[in-house]
């Protein structure tokens, strides 16, 4: 029986590392609870509630029959009125809007005539899963909602064919070809993994190493350490971005119609951010090991919450606010808005500043962080 | 060359004076002190520049545990200091709040004449810090090591400095080779060339000795002896007595108290201990029963011979006449260095024990 207490002495053993290793043991017991309190509510790949804003050039109770329709379908949230096509281009390209309905002049006449007026709805389809399940329910929905008005006279315009043609412009993605939108997004979710891990871990093994206490015997400034230990990653991201974009382009023949100097300072900037969570966990890990876990535990939630691999608008409110603290978030509708959409600098501020807010942050708990001693 | 053993009796003066602390002054070297009365006490702010080390009440914990108890060091410039006391006494944490790598939680004083909690920046610039530990890039090799530490003191003629520290330390031939895949040794000698590279005033060597064979430990300690001719201060904790002696003056620090301070000579002197030393067949069985005799303080082997100390002289001398056994043969001798760290640290454990 020798063999079964050997067996229990290392298992012993082992459970007394574990123990001792609080971050592990925390991250064991309390992080796959707040994932499945998180992912579990926050996860929905059926989005409703999308902003649609309308485009009236016609006002009659009949329009206003269908927009309510579209309201308590509860997939679309009428959030305001545009009076020119290319406010409502500007609204689609910054994702103030996932649909703009527009109704033609003459749209009510046309319809109570028996013509199938035709009714244009553009829908962001930069993500197709996001828009495919409300743009199905769009026929049905106006049937209904127009079943109401349609009585006496018009009484036979409600049977047969809808009154309506509704026409769906999938803007930015017509085909619906999912590439376009994961190879972008990945951009960001292989970015966000190898920054965060490879400062985080080149800063730990200093530490481990005990090259730290002959670092901070020698005059280096917190940030001249900082700005010399993460400028070499700067390049290899960048080097990153380059393999990916030229991938994007030539093999799964993604487009890219927008500016690449918008590109390049989101991907600037999306970089620096990272870099600096990385120095910002180097700072509180003590192993690599542990610096590992925490780029873990940011990655995961970038991922899910940011809207790469589950449509952002599918999620409920508090899940959208902890989405936005996100750099990735914020770094995917950069880059969709300038690759598929051609968005301009005015329509990706929105997303510009929050990734700033985010860097100014990051870099201030590394630099509070950061120790010049050994205390 | 001066050996620490030639040094100017004046220097040791100077020593002997500073190196009094106010809350444990050993009696002997007051009377040194007051054999010369150009350097009485209220005289000693005039001297202050002249320390190296000025440090009082130096205090620091971690957690609940005093590492550091309220310890005052005055250390003058251009001597050789050994520092020394059992592992865990608070050696390496006096060393790093001494150049500034820790905050004391109480205390204050100046290193180089910079003040230890507000300029560390200037004694960084000033003070080679050699870590217990070897700190050096494993991944690079020696002359990219020396390259980067010239660079981050800023030095002007890097290329010069660092072929210069190359040929003085004997790294030449080696310069190429990874600082991961040198021998301890090598490491060691790497560690002092990079210390050494910005001319500092004072060197800090945490044990810098440890773990090295006997022909490095003499390499580096001419080394040390060359660096204190040309005028600096040296810090050095060890645990070989052999190194205690070449120091000017030594520090004994245990259970983060400071235990004695002075010259090894004066350090025996006073520890007023009496050494009887037994020879012969049959001296392993000796220790068992000496142990826990009445005026046997101590029983530690040294070689081949038994070390019996106490501080009654008279009890020895009858423990000595109980135990006069045949086969066996007893003299009195001076206590060394280590019979008298034994003794300090069976006082310190009391002290300890007391409060």
């Amino acid at each position: 029986m020798n063999w079964l207490r050997r067996i229990l002495a290392i298992l012993t053993k082992e459970f007394i590392q574990m123990r001792r290793d609080r971050l592990t043991f925390g991250m064991m017991i309390v992080v796959p609870v707040v994932q499945l309190a998180l992912f579990g509510f926050a996860i929905n790949s059926d989005p409703r509630h999308l902003p649609t804003l309308l485009y009236l050039e016609d006002n009659s109770a009949i329009v206003r029959s269908l927009t309510a329709g579209l309201q308590n379908s509860t997939y679309f949230d009428i959030t305001g009125q545009v009076s020119t096509a290319e406010a409502a281009t500007r609204a689609l390209q910054s994702g103030d809007a996932a649909f703009v309905v527009t109704v033609p002049a003459g749209f009510t006449r046309a319809m109570l005539r028996g013509d199938r007026p035709q009714l244009l709805i553009e829908a962001d389809a930069s993500d197709p899963s996001a828009a495919s399940n409300a743009v199905a329910m769009l026929d049905q929905i106006a049937t209904s909602a127009l079943k109401q008005d349609l009585k006496g006279e018009w009484a036979g315009l409600a049977q047969g064919p809808p009154p309506v043609d509704i026409v769906v412009h999938r803007m930015y993605n017509p085909e619906g070809i999912s590439q376009y939108n994961i190879v972008p997004g990945l951009l960001g979710v292989i970015l966000t993994m190898t920054m965060i891990m490879i400062t985080s871990i080149a800063m730990t093994r200093e530490t481990e190493r005990g090259n730290m206490e002959n670092l901070l015997a020698m005059p280096a400034r917190p940030w001249e350490v900082m700005a010399g230990k993460i400028t070499p990653y700067v390049g290899v991201g960048l080097i990153q971005t380059g393999i990916v974009l030229l991938a994007a382009y030539y093999i799964f023949h993604v487009p890219f119609v927008g500016s690449p100097w918008i590109m390049a300072l989101g991907v600037g900037l999306f970089i620096i951010a990272n870099l600096a969570v990385g120095f910002t966990f180097s700072t509180i890990a003590r192993s690599q090991m542990q610096a590992m876990q925490m780029t873990f535990f940011f990655f995961l939630p970038s991922i899910l919450l940011s809207g790469f691999m589950f449509p952002f608008r599918g999620m409920p409110g508090w899940a959208q606010d902890i989405g936005q603290i996100f750099p990735l978030t914020h770094f995917l509708r950069v880059v969709r808005g300038v690759m598929l959409k051609g968005a301009d600098f005015h329509a990706l501020w929105p997303n510009i500043w929050p990734m700033l807010v985010f860097i100014v942050a990051a870099m201030t708990v590394a630099m509070l962080r950061y120790r010049s001693t050994l205390d | 060359m001066i050996s620490p053993y030639t040094a100017p009796l004046a220097g040791r003066g100077v020593g002997g004076l500073s190196g009094i602390t106010p809350n444990i002054a050993p009696p002997h070297l007051k009377g040194f002190t007051m054999s010369e009365p150009e350097l009485a006490p209220e005289l000693a702010p005039e001297l202050a520049p002249e320390l190296a080390i000025d440090v009082r009440g130096l205090t620091k914990s971690f957690g609940k545990l005093k590492v550091v108890d309220n310890v005052d060091i005055a250390m003058p410039r251009g001597q050789v200091w050994g520092f020394l006391g059992p592992n865990g006494s608070g050696k390496t944490t006096t060393i790093r709040m001494l150049c500034g790598l820790l905050r004391p939680d109480a205390g204050e004083g100046t290193c180089l004449g910079y003040d230890i909690l507000k300029q560390s920046r200037q004694i960084k610039n000033n003070v080679g810090y050699m870590t217990q530990k070897f700190s050096y890039w494993e991944d690079l090799s020696i002359r990219e090591n020396l390259e980067f530490v010239a660079n981050l003191y800023g030095l002007k003629n890097r290329h010069e400095v660092v072929d210069q520290a190359l040929e003085t330390l004997g790294l030449a031939s080696r310069a190429k080779q990874l600082a991961g895949t040198l021998s301890g040794g090598w490491k060691q000698r790497l560690a002092l060339a990079a210390c050494t590279l910005h001319s500092p005033k004072m060197l800090m060597l945490d044990e810098p000795t440890a773990g090295v064979d006997p022909q490095a430990r003499r390499d580096f300690w001419d080394q040390i002896h060359r660096l204190s001719s040309q005028g600096l201060t040296v810090l050095v904790s060890t645990h070989y007595m052999d190194e205690a002696e070449r120091c000017d003056q030594i520090v004994y620090i245990a259970y983060g108290k400071l235990m004695a301070q002075g010259r090894v000579e004066d350090i025996i002197t006073q520890s007023g201990l009496y050494t009887f030393i037994a020879e012969g067949t049959g001296v392993r069985d000796l220790m068992e029963r000496l142990r826990g005799e009445a005026g046997a303080d101590h029983v530690a082997y040294f070689g081949n011979a038994l070390h019996v100390s106490g501080s009654d002289l008279a009890g020895l001398r009858d423990l000595v006449a109980r135990h006069a056994v045949a086969g066996i043969t007893w003299r009195q001798e001076r206590p060394n260095l280590e019979d008298v760290f034994i003794h300090l640290m069976g006082q310190s454990k009391d002290n300890s024990v007391r409060t």
